[in-house]
């Protein structure tokens, strides 16, 4: 359950909005389903009122639209972030992608999202409600009556693994600051590890051979946000089509998860829109695993214009014979 | 199993014209030395060089050529870029005939014709004009405006001066943007001239194909001098994959340009969506 | 009509699997998904399977032909081979409704032969539903789940299925199945067509019409001002259309694989943005025409060119699979509006 209500946002971007600080507001629409949410915008307290939600539903990440969204005329646009969506709302500032000035940013306090496709794995089809109460995660289906789940069984896994509850980007705060976790985030990542090639290689192969080059992963992820993507570019060889063999339905992943590397801030918006539930955050957190073993902790967005291992230079750095070693492998 | 219609056939190009610095002419005929396939004036076909692109192109000879086909093609993009480059003997793939047709044998007969091109806006009509020279007792007068940027752009420069321009009752009134040494022609631009000429609207057709920014001032001058939207046709042009209305991306609200296309009256037009 | 125990289906697909292949819908680790059944599979009951048996008609990636070129030289090379006989089993009502809608486009004079080659050869066997789901709207474009179309309709009750033959092809494989098959009443499966048929009018897009769409209507809703809006969080990414039963849009493309050119052709997305870039221009600008052609494809051109047919089946794939939640029930809601009086 959030500790902040719809209400309270509306009432915080209303006064925005009168005040004269914004005048349009990013938030979350409601959708068709009582889990269906649409990132959208709002001029008006009636628009907010009418269709603005907020709840365990919320887990898009607005950071992203920014760019878009600062393009459109003068004023300051009003978006509210989750602790997660602080960090790629820096990272995008450290890549000079939207400008700051157009962007007034209220920090929300978030108690972690929940799964939908978790959600209707365990209650099957029809669901017609679904409330977060004390007793859980309460599911009100057609055909089935009402079933009861525990709530942390529902969260999405980068939820459950939350990095943070710490703001790091804001003009406004709403609710109590939390802090940066102790997350167990890299025992995802050290299962895989844990498993032999062969293995690792058939999770992957499962995983990765499944996909069906929708792109989804990339169009919404806050890292993504080159103009023209390899992926799209005709001359490429490799552009934004179905699969043509099994070594290519694994290059896309690898390629992107390359590209994003060090910029990554781990906020699992692709895994969360994959329609094929491929965990492709595992990829780019077996990225941030390495990096922080060999270069020492780093995380991408905790502060702007904060340099990234791979595009930083120290005397000290490690060869990377000697990376690979560190990191298990064999010279 | 049933013939497949994205099967192309061979083409040799047997002769390559350079017809301004960026339009090329290929002539194109089957490994037999035959002409591809028949085809109506206003009808494209698919070229293709394996490996490096597939596109649809209009077939600028007329109809009458019953020995080659000739497409007139401007370097534009990658696979233009390869034909650019290569050199006679070398085989393309090809297939077609695609689209609909001017209707040169029914609504076009016994009207007067006039043609207004800009650019490589002529090669589509070539086919046409050749067409009506060909059969010249079926029509009446024949009025050609063209227009390029400057006079190495005109496309088929040769044969309008060499061909057309002696033919009874052909009038041909090129003009080029801007002043040019060696020029004494028209200077202007096409939509401006096609005013200045002026034509009567009684029984005569007009035919638009040029740049889109020509086109919709030509179209308003032709309108302004009591033209109906009817009288007036045009070529549309959008990315082809399939060219028999399937792949789905040429489409302008239910019509596939590949298919229902390219050739569309003025009149039809304002039916379809503002998308092209 | 004829049944067999529900038990005995791996008799069923043995039997089949003599003289046909048996594609059917297989539950893996994420969801259910359509292969090729093997001593073992098991069928899965899930509604919906991930990706629809489109797949199996028009593949996601398939090769059209090679080409060897050498010097100036160019041979064509036909790669096609003639398609098995196959059984597609379980395939849910509004799924037949969608191989019908692609067979308007692909059988369409000038057939594509690689399609009409798979078709030409498929034996459907549908399913009834049971339990739909939140996201099932297949009524609201005529299609009745209690009476599946395809060569054979299928019914489980209880611990039996039932089947009957709608089509010729249909009737042949069923007298093949005879040995193993009992004689049924015709209205043996009622009870099971009841239920399905009260579940129906439960659901939360029970009341969703199309009626505000079809032929003619082009004029009518493509500048209709809420495309804004609709369109505004739409990511550009293709899921709704790869998940889409009656999406066909496709790409041709060449690969040089170093000894030879293959031509292949794989789906491709109105969504994307070079879906109709050319060299001289883009007359789809941004997302909101994309987001546009999309659905005026579905709801209005496609009937305009079809005798009226839409190109929805309302199997809901996109309903749960678009990231941002936007889908074609919202889209109809918002556009078709103001139509209820007019």
């Amino acid at each position: 359950m959030q500790k902040i209500n719809r209400e309270a946002l509306i009432e915080k971007a209303a006064a925005l909005l009168d005040a004269g600080t914004v005048d349009r507001v990013l938030a979350w629409k409601r959708g068709e389903f009582d889990y269906d949410v649409t990132p959208g915008l709002f001029t008006t307290r009636e628009q907010m009122e009418a269709e603005l939600v907020f709840g365990d539903f919320c887990g898009a990440n607005m950071s992203k639209y920014l760019i878009k969204e600062t393009l459109k005329g003068e004023g300051k646009v009003l978006v509210f972030l989750k602790p997660c969506d602080t960090y790629s709302f820096n990272q995008l500032l450290t890549e000079h992608r939207f400008d700051r000035e157009k962007v007034y940013a209220v920090g929300i306090p978030c108690e972690g999202m929940l799964s939908v496709t978790a959600i209707k794995a365990a209650a099957g089809d029809g669901i017609s409600k679904i409330d977060v109460t004390e007793e859980g995660v309460v599911v009100e289906t057609l055909f089935d009556g009402t079933k009861v789940f525990g709530h942390d069984e529902m969260l999405a896994e980068r939820c459950r693994n939350c990095k943070s509850k710490r703001h790091v980007a804001y003009d406004e705060l709403m609710g109590e600051e939390g802090e940066v976790l102790d997350s167990a985030r890299f025992d995802e990542v050290a299962k895989i590890e844990a498993m032999s090639s062969e293995e690792r290689f058939a999770f992957w192969q499962g995983e990765l051979s499944r996909c069906i080059r929708c792109n989804a992963c990339r169009d919404v992820c806050p890292a993504c946000t080159c103009e023209k993507c390899v992926f799209g570019n005709p001359d490429s060889g490799i552009e934004n089509k179905a699969i043509t063999d099994s070594f290519e339905e694994k290059m896309f992943h690898i390629i992107r998860a390359f590209h994003v590397a060090g910029r990554c801030t781990d906020c699992g918006e692709c895994s969360r829109v994959c329609p094929q539930q491929i965990p492709l955050h595992l990829l780019n957190r077996k990225f941030i695993k390495d990096a922080n073993n060999l270069w020492g902790d780093y995380q991408a967005g905790e502060e702007v214009g904060s340099r990234a291992p791979l595009v930083d230079f120290d005397f000290d750095d490690m060869e990377p014979g000697e990376a690979v070693i560190k990191n298990g492998g064999e010279q | 199993m049933i013939k497949e219609p994205l099967m192309p056939v061979i083409g040799v190009v047997t002769d390559i014209r350079i017809d301004t610095p960026d339009v090329r002419t290929f002539r194109v005929v089957t490994p037999n030395g035959e002409k591809p396939f028949i085809h109506k004036p206003g009808q494209c076909a698919m070229l293709s060089m394996p490996g490096v692109g597939e596109a649809m192109f209009s077939i600028t000879s007329s109809p009458t050529n019953t020995e080659f086909m000739e497409f007139s093609i401007k370097k534009c993009g990658c696979l233009t870029d390869w034909l650019h480059a290569m050199e006679v003997g070398q085989q393309v793939t090809v297939r077609g005939p695609y689209g609909n047709a001017f209707p040169v044998d029914t609504e076009f007969t016994g009207k007067d014709m006039l043609f207004i091109a800009g650019g490589i806006g002529l090669a589509p009509l070539r086919s046409v004009i050749n067409y009506c020279r060909h059969y010249r007792d079926r029509y009446g007068r024949i009025d050609i405006v063209y227009g390029s940027r400057t006079k190495d752009d005109l496309v088929d420069y040769n044969e309008i001066i060499t061909e057309w321009i002696g033919d009874d009752d052909v009038h041909v009134h090129l003009t080029i943007d801007r002043e040019q040494e060696g020029w004494d022609g028209h200077v202007g631009f096409v939509p401006s001239y096609v005013k200045e000429l002026g034509f009567s609207t009684e029984n005569r057709i007009g035919i638009l194909c040029g740049p889109p920014i020509m086109i919709k001032f030509t179209l308003q001058g032709l309108v302004d001098m009591g033209f109906e939207k009817s009288q007036i046709y045009t070529t549309l042009e959008m990315r082809m994959k399939c060219g028999i209305g399937k792949c789905g991306r040429c489409n302008v609200g239910s019509k596939y340009i590949c298919k229902d296309g390219p050739v569309f009256r003025f009149d039809e037009l304002d039916e379809l969506p503002d998308e092209y | 009509m004829r049944a067999i125990s529900y038990a005995k289906l791996d008799t069923l697909f043995a039997k089949i699997a003599e003289t046909h292949g048996v594609y059917l819908p297989v539950e893996g680790k994420k969801g259910t998904d359509y292969k090729r059944w093997e001593q073992g599979d098991v069928y899965s009951t899930a509604l919906n399977s991930n990706r629809s048996p489109k797949d199996i008609f028009f593949p996601q990636s398939e090769n059209l032909m090679d080409f060897k070129v050498e010097g100036k030289s160019i041979e064509i090379v036909d790669t096609r081979s003639e398609s098995e006989d196959f059984v597609i089993f379980g395939v849910r009502a509004c799924d037949v409704k969608s191989i019908e809608v692609l067979d308007r486009v692909f059988l369409k004079e000038p057939a594509d032969s690689y399609y009409e080659n798979r078709r030409s050869h498929a034996v459907i066997m549908s399913m009834a539903c049971t339990k739909p789901a939140e996201t099932c709207f297949c009524k609201t474009f005529g299609i009745d789940p209690a009476e599946p179309m395809g060569d054979i309709a299928c019914w489980v009750d209880g611990e039996v299925l039932y089947m009957n033959a709608n089509t010729e092809k249909g009737e042949a494989l069923l007298e093949k199945l005879e040995g193993i098959t009992e004689e049924a009443s015709a209205d043996a499966a009622d009870t099971a067509k009841a239920l399905i048929t009260e579940r129906m009018a439960k659901l939360p897009l029970a009341a969703l019409k199309a009626d505000a769409f079809g032929a003619g209507k082009t004029q009518k809703y493509f500048d209709h001002p809420a495309w804004a809006e609709l369109s505004e969080a739409c990511l550009g990414c293709g899921t709704c259309t790869y998940v889409c039963p009656t999406c066909q849009c496709y790409d041709i493309k060449d690969f040089n694989t170093g000894h030879g050119v293959k031509r292949f052709r794989c789906w491709d997305s109105c969504m994307y943005s070079d879906f109709t870039q050319m060299s001289a221009g883009q007359p789809r600008l941004t997302q909101l025409e994309r987001f546009r052609q999309r659905f005026m494809h579905k709801l209005v051109y496609y009937p305009e060119n079809n005798d009226g047919m839409f190109s929805c089946v309302g199997c809901g794939r996109c309903l749960a699979k678009c990231p941002i939640k936007m889908n074609i029930a919202k889209v109809m809601k918002t556009i078709g509006k103001e139509n209820d009086n007019d």
